[in-house]
């Protein structure tokens, strides 16, 4: 088998669909992709940027007559969520950058988001309004007072219809929680409560009550100097209400389970995998560490990103994953020079299709990559302006290693390393993947024949 | 589409009243959609005046369906909105119309803010109440089934609180479908809904035919309190008490107690806490057979449980759980089978549970008598007095009065005294004042003898504290010493030893002995205050530090009126008017307040006051423009043409307006303008 070419294609071939954010070159600093993230029935995607946007795409309406154009994404509410601060108490500068967007599952007309910085956490509502009210009893159709003298009868306001206003109101903000960098959160299956994870603490917040919250996780030592491992991700269940796991900058993921005490700084289970002693190098702490941490749909696994390979747990299963994938193994000689340049701290992340049989995370040179679990079959994609033709099937790439290049192959060294895909997301329940490319988003579906 | 109030249908109150009448209500329905937040909670808090002039037809026809639309406002205009509602039966033309308020009520029962979607809740259950059983059956129970199919959980959890109202008038065929929607929503999807369901379990039950509690709501009930979801589960327990009322001893055994049993062995400490946390209505609930068979070992579990949380809301439950134990056999009960887990509980590794503890330990000397409060009870409390956290201390020191009723505090004071030094002395200020405010209540039990043995000094010690809030309790602290001494003690002990602090080289201390001077005043009478206090508040206005001084002028003002005329006119008067050309500005200011509130007492006593000592601008009006202002006050908007008001009951907030208009003009002055004027 040729790894690459034919993999995953048998069922799915992956064509584009969209490009959306500015196609000029140089784009800012404030229009990076920070976060990707479809609502739960997939209508939706929102993005959050560098800047503090979020950008909320819609679904249009499949129409009958147009069978191969199936519904595109159209910008449906664009917001400020986040504005630059400063903690005058610390003399620190607080970003705007939107490091995760959770959705609420939807409970009225109304749709809400949870969206966060470094350190608040903010409830957004967005919804429709297309009426609105008209007739002043002081004021004429064109805004002018009436003589107050001339007013005889009261007049009641009507509402009329309009053209569709799409809000955005901020519901809550929950602040003044967090000491560190927020770099998780995540909505209980309760409906009622959601967790904030910074590096050393948890904190678990109900969606009605701002000025509390309780902290659930707290690994900060006594002195700091003892500090040998942070929290880097954290995630709950699906659908156990009691369960979440969070992952460390060493390599393990911890499960708790908050039935049995209130404070969970004591794990149920604890997931590591032993380290192989030939393997290890100056490196080793580095790429180990976990950037990403995901239940899988079923709630039976958990899949971690760490830098160069993906894993897949059993839940019931603490001591090596069921799953090993290679993301991009040929970096491991270039370790030392992903040092010098910062990228071997890039924080990858991962999801998993809507039946949790195939997995997508992201790479360098705008690659992408996809792993069946059923078939072992993987393939590398790339998100690239070249391939952004209406319908155009993405071409599997492959990255050599040896001295000899095919046709159509890319060798390590021409990697571009500043383009790199650290957020996607794949639509709940169809083929249609959102991939973050810098400052631009692509859409890509699977072909229907 | 611009004649919406054409002149055929306004025949309401205001049609022909004439012009001037109607502009204000023009103005408030303007405002309906003011951008103003504050001028739109206005205009729906005045919904009643708007209606009134409206009349009953135009409200019903024009009014109500606007607001049915108008739910995409704040949520504090939509919760006003919901509470009016409730009382808008007679506006729309009494019970024969109260359905018209369904429309915009269900709305608001779908909002997503809880607190918008309880108050609609609230004012349906208001408005049901006023509909005849046919209208009930014509409109109100169609509209719960509304909600309750709804597809937003939001109304669906909206629903849940409107079972009970309709159903004791419902008929027979209707009550089948009521329980029947119930049943429903007990097992929806969306935890949510269960757990609103479950909320209204108990209110449900007890508006059912004891048959159909047994045979319906006791499934519900199981099938809840075995959830997945620990949060509904937890509701089932609050649900347990308002069923096991309903039902017999044998029912409650067979029906209820399995599931009690359960939910307090559950696996999630959070239910355990809810049973812990609700054991007295249990108690009460489920009798005393069951109490003694069943609850007590599960109380005992609760004690002892794994999480800190379930045993510090068990331990707070001892005392009302052995208050609630029957009377024979009681004293036996609690030596035996609650008091050897309590004992444990004294050194247990959490705080918070040893706290929880302390707060009710000493009630139960009252149940157990004297002698078993000596030999079981005292070993306890005098290990929580050296407990190494203050809270635990303090909290067995704040219910000494218990204790003091049975076997008399003294057989405390050897181990009170070292533990109420230490909390005296603790480096957290927060300490030290709670332990001031038991300081009263401590001295009246001990005794004004074994007082000025041994806490005097302590109380000293406090005045001269580094913080300001301990300076200031121990301030009231002495007032609260003197009303329980009497004056003799104080002229005693306390006046001198205050008196003194006047020559400290710290005018902080030179303050606190003005303080101390306002507070014990009045308490002390005029004989002390004008012998041995005044001279040396008056000797203090000559002091270097401002803040001395014009706290003096505070302190002359405060004691003014228990001095009589004679030291007011010779003595003080003198000396506030040096003050009142004092170079520093605050200090005459205070002068300036302190001669006029003498002038008036002096005037009050009938001695003639020449005008000119009185200044022009008292300090009340300083402080009417310093108020602060209400929210909705202060819109920043004045209306014009206001003053054309008429009588109408309808009208009473046009006066409010009106005053605020002159002070919106006018700036606050700074403080010497006051001044200059004398």
């Amino acid at each position: 088998m040729i790894p690459g070419l034919g993999a995953l294609t048998q069922d799915t071939l992956w064509c584009f669909s969209q490009l959306k954010g500015t196609v000029e070159i140089g784009a800012t600093e404030a229009d990076i992709i920070s976060t990707v993230e479809f609502n739960h029935t997939g209508e939706l995607l929102a993005t959050g940027d560098k800047g503090g946007r979020v950008v909320i795409f819609q679904r249009e309406q499949e129409s009958k007559n147009q069978v191969h154009r199936r519904g595109e994404y159209n910008v449906y509410s664009t917001f400020q969520s986040h504005e630059p601060e400063f903690d005058y108490l610390k003399s620190l500068e607080i970003e705007e950058k939107i490091n995760k967007i959770r959705w609420l599952p939807q409970q009225n007309a109304a749709y809400f988001l949870l969206s966060t910085n470094d350190k608040t956490v903010k409830l957004w509502k967005v919804s429709e309004r297309d009426k609105r009210p008209e007739g002043y009893n002081l004021k004429d159709e064109e805004g002018r007072l009436r003589d107050p003298a001339t007013i005889t009868t009261l007049r009641v306001p009507v509402l009329r219809p309009m053209d569709l206003m799409v809000e955005a109101t901020p519901r809550r903000v929950f602040a003044n929680a967090h000491t560190y960098h927020i770099n998780s959160i995540s909505v209980n299956s309760d409906y009622e409560t959601y967790m904030s994870a910074d590096d050393l603490r948890i904190n678990l917040w109900n969606f009605e009550i701002t000025n509390q919250s309780f902290n659930i996780v707290d690994i900060k030592p006594a002195n700091m100097e003892e500090l040998t491992e942070v929290i880097t991700a954290a995630e709950f269940h699906p659908h156990h209400c009691n369960t979440f796991v969070y992952s460390s900058s060493k390599g393990t993921i911890r499960l708790c389970d908050m039935r049995a005490s209130a404070l969970c700084d004591r794990h149920t289970k604890f997931f590591e995998e032993p380290e192989d002693p030939s393997n290890r190098s100056f490196f080793s702490e580095i790429i180990s560490s976990i950037s990403d941490v995901k239940f899988s749909h079923s709630g039976r696994c958990i899949m971690t990103r760490d830098y160069l390979t993906v894993k897949v747990w059993d839940l019931n299963m603490e001591n090596r994953p069921v799953e090993t994938y290679q993301v991009h193994d040929y970096l491991r000689s270039k370790l030392c020079s992903l040092y010098e340049n910062d990228c071997i701290f890039d924080k990858f992340e991962c999801v998993w299709n809507g039946s949790d049989s195939v997995i997508m995370t992201g790479s360098y040179n705008n690659f992408f990559r996809m792993f069946d679990r059923n078939t072992k079959r993987d393939v590398t994609l790339e998100a690239s302006r070249e391939n952004s033709k209406p319908r155009a099937i993405l071409k599997p790439r492959k990255v050599c290693v040896g001295g000899k290049r095919r046709k159509d192959e890319i060798s390590v060294d021409s990697l571009d390393f500043s383009k790199k895909i650290l957020h996607t997301a794949w639509h709940p329940s169809e083929n249609i993947i959102a991939v973050a490319a810098t400052n631009n988003l692509y859409i890509f579906q699977d072909k229907v024949n | 589409m611009a004649g919406v109030a054409g002149p055929a249908t306004g025949s309401g109150a205001a049609g022909g009243d004439g012009d001037d009448s109607l502009y204000p209500i023009a103005v408030l329905i303007d405002e309906l959609r003011n951008e103003d937040v504050q001028l739109r909670l206005n205009s729906i808090k005045k919904l009643s005046t708007i209606a009134l002039a409206l009349g009953v037809e135009r409200t019903r026809t024009e009014l109500l369906p606007f607001l049915t639309d108008t739910i995409y406002d704040e949520d504090e205009v939509l919760l006003a909105l919901a509470e009016q509602l409730g009382n808008f039966t007679g506006l729309v033309g009494g019970p024969d119309f109260a359905h018209c308020l369904l429309p915009p009520l269900e709305s608001l029962a779908t909002v997503e803010e809880t607190v918008v979607r309880d108050k609609a809740v609230e004012s349906l259950r208001q408005i049901s109440q006023e509909h005849t059983p046919v209208a009930l059956e014509a409109h109100f129970v169609p509209l719960v089934k509304r909600l309750a199919s709804g597809d937003w959980f939001t109304s669906r959890t909206s629903a849940c609180g409107l079972f009970s109202v309709c159903y004791p008038r419902a008929s027979i065929a209707v009550k089948g479908e009521i329980r029947q929607y119930f049943r429903s929503l007990c097992s929806d999807d969306t935890p949510m809904v269960r757990r609103a369901a479950a909320s209204k379990l108990g209110e449900f039950a007890k508006v059912l035919e004891l048959d159909s509690v047994k045979s319906e709501i006791v499934p519900l009930f199981t099938n809840l309190a075995s959830d997945e979801q620990d949060s509904v589960r937890l509701l089932a327990v609050e649900a347990c008490v308002s069923i096991a009322q309903l039902l017999s001893q044998d029912d409650i055994e067979a029906l209820v107690m399995p599931t009690l049993r359960q939910a307090a062995e559950d696996k999630s400490w959070r239910v355990r806490y809810m049973v812990a946390d609700k054991f007295s209505e249990l108690q009460k609930a489920v009798g005393p057979k069951i109490t003694l068979n069943d609850l007590i070992p599960a109380f005992q579990n609760l004690l002892k449980d794994c999480e800190a949380e379930v045993r510090a809301a068990a331990a707070h439950k001892v005392k009302e759980l052995c208050e609630n134990l029957p009377m024979e056999g009681r004293e036996t009960m609690i030596m035996n089978q609650i008091l050897p887990y309590i004992k444990e509980l004294v050194s247990d590794t959490n705080q918070h549970v040893k706290s929880a503890l302390a707060s009710v330990i000493m009630g139960l000397s009252t149940i157990l008598g004297k002698e078993n409060t000596i030999e079981h009870l005292l070993p306890l409390f005098l290990a929580q007095l050296k407990d190494e956290c203050p809270e635990v201390r303090l909290n067995i020191i704040s219910n000494l009065d218990c204790v003091n009723e049975v076997i008399g505090i003294r057989q405390l004071s050897q181990s009170l005294l070292p533990a109420i030094v230490e909390l005296a002395e603790d480096a957290k200020w927060r300490v030290r004042l709670a332990i001031i405010e038991y300081m009263p209540l401590l001295a009246g039990q001990l005794g004004v003898e074994f007082f000025d043995e041994k806490l005097n000094s302590l109380c000293m010690a406090w005045l001269v504290d580094h913080v300001y809030a301990i300076r200031e309790a121990a301030t009231n602290n002495l007032m609260k010493l003197v009303q329980k001494f009497g004056t003799e003690w104080a002229q005693n002990t306390i006046v001198p030893k205050v008196l003194v602090m006047a020559n400290d080289p710290n005018y902080l201390h030179r303050m606190t002995t003005l303080f101390c001077i306002n507070a014990l005043s009045e308490a002390c009478g005029q004989e002390i205050t004008t012998k041995q206090m005044l001279p040396i508040v008056l000797k203090m206005a000559g002091d270097q530090v401002a803040n001395v001084r014009f706290n003096v002028a505070k302190s002359l003002q405060k004691i003014g009126p228990i001095l009589d005329t004679d030291a007011l006119q010779e003595e003080v008067k003198p000396v506030l008017q040096k003050l009142g050309q004092d170079e520093d500005m605050d200090v005459k200011y205070f002068a300036q307040e302190a001669i006029s509130a003498v002038a008036q007492r002096l005037r009050k006593l009938d001695f003639p006051v020449k005008d000119s000592e009185e200044p022009s601008a008292p300090g009340a009006d300083k402080n009417h423009f310093l108020r602060p202002r209400g929210p909705g006050e202060d819109t920043g908007k004045v209306l014009p043409l206001i003053s054309r008001h008429k009588e109408t009951e309808w009208l009473e907030w046009l006066p409010r307006r009106q005053q605020r208009q002159p002070s919106l003009g006018v700036q606050v002055q700074p403080r010497d303008q006051h001044i200059s004027c004398t």
